[in-house]
């Protein structure tokens, strides 16, 4: 049994500190994120989330001042101060952000450039992996006639949906979220945690969330943030049922934040 | 306090008056210019024929055509343009995407400010000793070229890191997220989002070419020989401006030198409208919307 729980623990974070400069962002975080489970990070604006979530994937690499101790394993594979190659890090731990940012370029481009970027030039792969993509992020009916008109003429849940899509071309087996749907109106939100919730089955997910009833919605796993510590993190039931710690129960109950 | 009727009425006068002063300066403005354009045209016109655009100046068969004077500034501007090009956008990619210590960055640009700010004869005198003398490469189009590329290098450095710095950060990290390496992203995203604003830095460093004589009359020479590329470039050979100044000053001809002022007139509007107009196109064939 405790065999199959460690097959199952995608990101193992060990004692995790990260600073910049000389602030001190995140101090000891220890979770473990699990496969084919939604994780959410929840917590008040500056705790740290999207710092922490842009570890994952090494985006933290693109500042400079950044400083990072301790350890996080993915599949087993250490990837704090290591060596790893970032580029297929980045493939298969992929990333979508708070505002959609699809590239100035056709709606089949923007899907086909994850591909590209990889080496894939054959075309009728390509178109392959465009439907492919497309339909796993349930957008491909309302695109599958305008796949050339510009990305930018989509409305910003549509844009969401296709960086998502994006992100899911070069078949990654984790998606970080970084706030995914704050920018968005109630219906694209909630198009949005549809389709993250049938993402589920074949992609670990990790999102970061200032909705707490999204966390609820979602969510299998929460893990609550606060000034850069890592307060809580439990099923999500059990943290919005009976959390253990005082300021978790705080948060959640609108007390602050 | 309400004003007394005379109160307002004064202040009617005076608001009129100023109104007016503003009103001359404007016109004063307009006239001026199209005094100019008209009085070269009309000094120019009665002169133009296929011969002077057509024809090296010649004792023998009497002609003075402009043709070698017009070869030498297109060899000269594309020359320096093929050059410049990489160079500046090269050092503005440099700046906004790699450097990353904000010190060495702020050094760099305020040189190249300077550098934007330094009278062209100067350029002329050091690209003489330098190039001419130094390198060797004589008085010749090339020497003059390479002077040119020295002081157009800021415009093309500057417009270019304008329009990097509008590429939104978004672009980036989407590219990178998606597995991307540095260079990748550079040639992918950013590139074409900003070629508008290197096609205006071109267009706006061949109109200060095209206008450029101080620099020239030092590494590029006078003469009026008509050549093709490889022989124009190494040999001596005298621009548009630089022929309208030994025509007007030093040969008297001055109906060759105003045929020269109208060619300049009408290539100086052309690199302003299409700097315009392609930077307008380029940017809504990327943004129907309008959106940045």
């Amino acid at each position: 049994m405790t065999e199959q729980v460690k097959d199952n623990v995608i990101f193992d974070v060990k004692d995790f500190n990260l600073y910049y400069g000389s602030n001190h962002a995140l101090h000891n975080i220890n979770m473990q994120i699990y496969k084919n489970a939604i994780t959410a990070l929840i917590g008040p604006s500056g705790c740290g989330k999207s710092t922490f979530i842009k570890t994952l994937n090494r985006m933290n690499d693109l500042i400079p001042s950044v400083r990072l101790e301790g350890s996080i394993k993915y599949k087993g594979q250490e990837i704090v101060n290591s060596d790893i190659n970032v580029y297929d890090l980045r493939k298969e731990v992929g990333m979508v952000f708070q505002k959609p940012n699809p590239f100035p370029m056709s709606i089949y481009d923007n899907i086909a450039y994850g591909p590209r970027t990889h080496g894939i030039k054959n075309k009728s792969v390509l178109n392959e992996i465009v439907e492919k993509s497309l339909t796993d992020a349930a957008i491909f009916d309302e695109l599958k006639d305008r796949l050339k008109d510009s990305a930018l003429s989509l409305s910003g849940g549509q844009q969401q949906r296709l960086c998502i899509a994006r992100a899911l071309a070069v078949k990654p087996d984790v998606l970080l979220m970084d706030e995914p749907t704050s920018a968005l109106d109630p219906i694209s939100t909630s198009k949005i945690e549809e389709l993250v919730l049938k993402l589920k089955e074949e992609y670990t997910i990790v999102i970061v969330t200032h909705n707490m009833q999204q966390a609820v919605r979602i969510s299998d796993t929460t893990a609550f943030f606060l000034l850069g510590d890592l307060i809580e993190c439990d099923k999500t039931d059990t943290i919005f049922s009976e959390p253990k710690d005082k300021r978790t129960e705080d948060y959640i109950t609108g007390r602050f934040g | 306090m309400l004003n007394t009727a005379s109160n307002a009425a004064s202040r009617k006068l005076y608001k009129n008056f100023m109104r007016g002063c503003m009103l001359l300066c404007v016109s004063l403005t307009i006239a001026l210019v199209f005094f100019l354009i008209a009085y070269i045209l009309f000094r120019s016109i009665p002169y133009f024929s296929i011969d002077i655009l057509t024809t090296k100046p010649s004792y023998l068969r009497g002609t003075i055509g402009v043709l070698p004077d017009i070869l030498n500034t297109i060899y000269l501007v594309l020359t320096a343009i093929v050059i410049v090009l990489p160079l500046g956008v090269g050092a503005a990619i440099y700046l906004t995407e790699y450097a990353n210590s904000p010190k060495l960055v702020k050094v760099i640009e305020y040189a190249v400010e300077t550098l934007a700010g330094i009278p062209s004869i100067i350029y002329g005198l050091v690209g003489m000793l330098f190039f001419c003398q130094f390198l060797g490469f004589q008085t010749s189009l090339l020497a003059g070229s390479l002077t040119l590329v020295i002081m157009n290098i800021p415009i093309i450095i500057r417009t270019t890191q304008e329009s990097l710095k509008t590429v939104p950060q978004g672009y980036r990290e989407g590219s990178f997220g998606l597995g991307a390496a540095k260079f990748y992203m550079i040639r992918t995203v950013v590139l074409p989002c900003c070629i508008d604003g290197i096609v205006t830095g071109c267009i706006l460093a061949t109109g200060r070419m095209l206008g450029e004589s101080a620099a020239l009359l030092f590494t590029a020479g006078f003469a009026h020989t008509l050549n093709g590329y490889f022989d124009g470039i190494t040999s001596s050979g005298a621009t548009l401006t630089v022929a309208l100044y030994v025509y007007a000053k030093e040969q008297g001809e001055f109906e060759v030198a105003f045929v020269i002022a109208a060619i300049l007139l009408i290539l100086c509007f052309i690199t302003n409208y299409l700097s315009q107009y392609l930077a307008n196109r380029m940017r809504n064939a990327h943004n129907p919307q309008g959106q940045r």
